[in-house]
């Protein structure tokens, strides 16, 4: 009797160190990170890392901007690309899709979910961006070729673009299958009083449930957001690459993942360098970390416990 | 008549749209099959690379292909061993307190954390450490990986199991160690087993979290001190050479490790089924 609920105790006091350790996982790496980001935080201005464009790790210069934008170029394209088509595709599974149909497509978003970047950055280089350099790019480029947005001065396809379509593909299946699952915790009495009124379907969505699911899309909206804001080989691969700040959805660009990829273990010779790119790393986790933190805790609001 | 009009508008947008959803994803497997399977034998299933592989010279993927079970295998072990423990703790013994709140907080935020920075924290603590790029230094970068996807999946199939079940246990003078144990487990062990191939599929598809950590080599893996490849860095590495028969190379091993990926996937769906013998519904 004695063992047993020794051995219990034991045991509970196990899982709790366990679990504890694990917890505190997350702000380990901030730790870590920021352990190591510390000679270049100290040896430069904040505000010349984030704003100076002068890139030059040789002679000591260490200006993020030009990834930056890159990061955010990419990331706010493909956001706008996903967005309106992961929303509608939610909206369509939640409240008009039949079982059967659900059934159907669910797994197949799961699927969609669980490709490797790599195979998403190959279609990329394979499909997408010989799309963009022969026929998006010089039709682009001849109509409306005078907007400096869609101005085409990079013909090799390797651009903004073509980054943002395969985030965009990546970022489908988290904002569908939290938006669906948003929509789907509205009560259906609601739905009810609202088609009992006279509604049709799209009113009664557009006017009832989306109103009462708006705060938990936003947070779908947003884990896509640092989802893509964070991811790296898809991207590598086929944006380009150039240090430079775009200006058209066919300029290549550089964004802060791709810098770290394609740097971190060749920059141990030169000082500082190590540091920058950790700095580097330490930024991403820091806007993945807020962005995370608040759309989990307004999903918990939405979905109730352990949503 | 105009709100019939929206309907319909918004009715089409939206199938236009779950079409393009699920299109894509048709488009992306269809390039990957139809690009790969040409270039796709079975040298490149059975042998490591030979000498000027990468300049279009004899050999195979067997390296990559070996070195990714090793790694997403002892990640998925050490994954396992460290997430269970969370679950039935978060399940069984902590109930709903703000400890517990804050762990799913925790591990919902380290889910959210981009797999480059895995990598480039955990090469910080290889240096630390001083080990060099390992099978171990990526076994351990993947596991930080895959172990906010398997409990997250472990605690959703856990707390599923009935409340009485777990109350009749008790009555019957068990200790919450065995409740856990022979009840809980026993009872979730279909949802389990999915949660540990769900994390087993991200772990074999993930490049970032490895091209520092794990290294590459043209050897198989051979002991966890030395550098191991993977398929995803593969493709990669594969892709990146100018010569169009190892780009070919990278294509095949894209297919790999799609199949590979698909099969675990497939996999998650049947073992659903299967192991329900002591499950009471």
């Amino acid at each position: 009797m004695l063992t047993r609920s020794l051995k219990d105790r034991l045991a509970s006091r196990l899982m709790f160190l366990v679990t504890f350790s694990c917890s505190l996982i997350v702000f380990l790496i901030a730790l870590a990170l920021y352990a190591r980001a510390r000679p270049i935080l100290t040896a430069k201005p904040l505000g010349e890392l984030i704003f100076s464009s002068s890139w030059h790790p040789l002679k000591g210069e260490f200006g993020f901007y030009p990834f930056i934008l890159g990061t955010l170029w990419v990331t706010a394209l493909a956001m706008i690309i996903s967005i309106p088509l992961s929303l509608l595709t939610a909206i369509y599974l939640a409240e008009y899709a039949s079982a059967r149909v659900r059934g159907v497509v669910k797994p197949l978003i799961d699927l969609l979910a669980g490709i490797p970047s790599v195979v998403y950055g190959l279609w990329g280089v394979l499909a997408v961006v010989p799309l963009i350099r022969d026929y998006v790019a010089p039709l682009m480029g001849r109509s409306l070729g005078f907007i400096p947005l869609f101005s085409v001065e990079n013909p090799t396809g390797y651009s903004v673009l073509a980054g943002s379509i395969v985030l965009a593909l990546m970022v489908f299946p988290i904002i569908i299958s939290v938006t669906e699952e948003v929509f789907r915790s509205v009560p259906d009495g609601l739905r009810e009083a609202s088609l009992a009124l006279g509604a049709t379907r799209w009113q009664m969505v557009k006017h009832v449930v989306m109103r009462k699911a708006l705060p938990g899309v936003v947070a779908a909206i947003v884990l896509g957001f640092s989802r893509a804001f964070g991811e790296t080989m898809a991207v590598l691969m086929v944006v380009g690459n150039v240090a430079i700040i775009p200006s058209s959805i066919f300029d290549p660009a550089y964004p802060l993942t791709a810098l770290i990829a394609n740097n971190y273990g060749e920059m141990m010779s030169i000082p500082l360098y190590d540091s920058a790119l950790l700095g580097a790393g330490l930024f991403l986790l820091l806007m993945v970390l807020c962005f995370n933190i608040v759309a989990r805790i307004v999903l918990r609001r939405v979905l109730g416990e352990g949503g | 008549m105009d709100k019939r009009r929206e309907e319909l508008i918004f009715q089409g947008l939206m199938i236009a749209s779950a079409l393009i959803v699920i299109g894509s994803l048709v488009y992306v497997l269809v390039v990957v099959v139809l690009k790969g399977l040409p270039a796709l034998n079975l040298a490149m299933l059975i042998q490591t690379p030979k000498g000027g592989y990468y300049l279009g010279g004899e050999g195979g993927i067997l390296n990559a292909i070996t070195g990714s079970l090793c790694l997403a295998g002892g990640a998925t072990v050490l994954a396992l061993l460290l997430s269970l423990p969370i679950a039935l703790f978060l399940q069984v013994y902590s109930g709903k307190s703000r400890f517990s709140e804050f762990t799913r907080l925790s591990l919902d935020v380290l889910w959210g954390v981009p797999s480059i920075v895995y990598g480039a924290f955990g090469f910080t603590i290889m240096v630390f450490l001083g080990v060099r790029a390992s099978l171990l230094g990526g076994v351990m970068a993947l596991t930080l990986l895959e172990l906010p996807i398997m409990t997250r999946a472990m605690e959703e199939v856990i707390s599923m199991v009935p409340f009485e079940l777990k109350e009749s246990a008790y009555a019957l003078g068990a200790t919450r160690l065995e409740t856990a144990i022979s009840v809980v487990v026993k009872q979730s062990l279909p949802g389990i087993l999915t949660a540990i191939l769900l994390a087993f599929g991200r772990g074999i598809g993930d490049a970032a979290s490895v091209l520092f950590t794990a290294g590459y080599t043209d050897n198989l893996p051979s002991s966890l001190f030395r550098p191991v490849a993977s398929l995803p860095l593969a493709v990669f590495f594969q892709l990146a050479t100018p010569f169009p028969e190892v780009q070919q190379r990278a294509y095949a091993s894209a297919l790999v490790l799609t199949i590979i990926v698909l099969l675990i996937s497939l996999g998650c769906r049947l073992v659903g089924g299967r192991f329900t013998a002591h499950v009471i519904r």
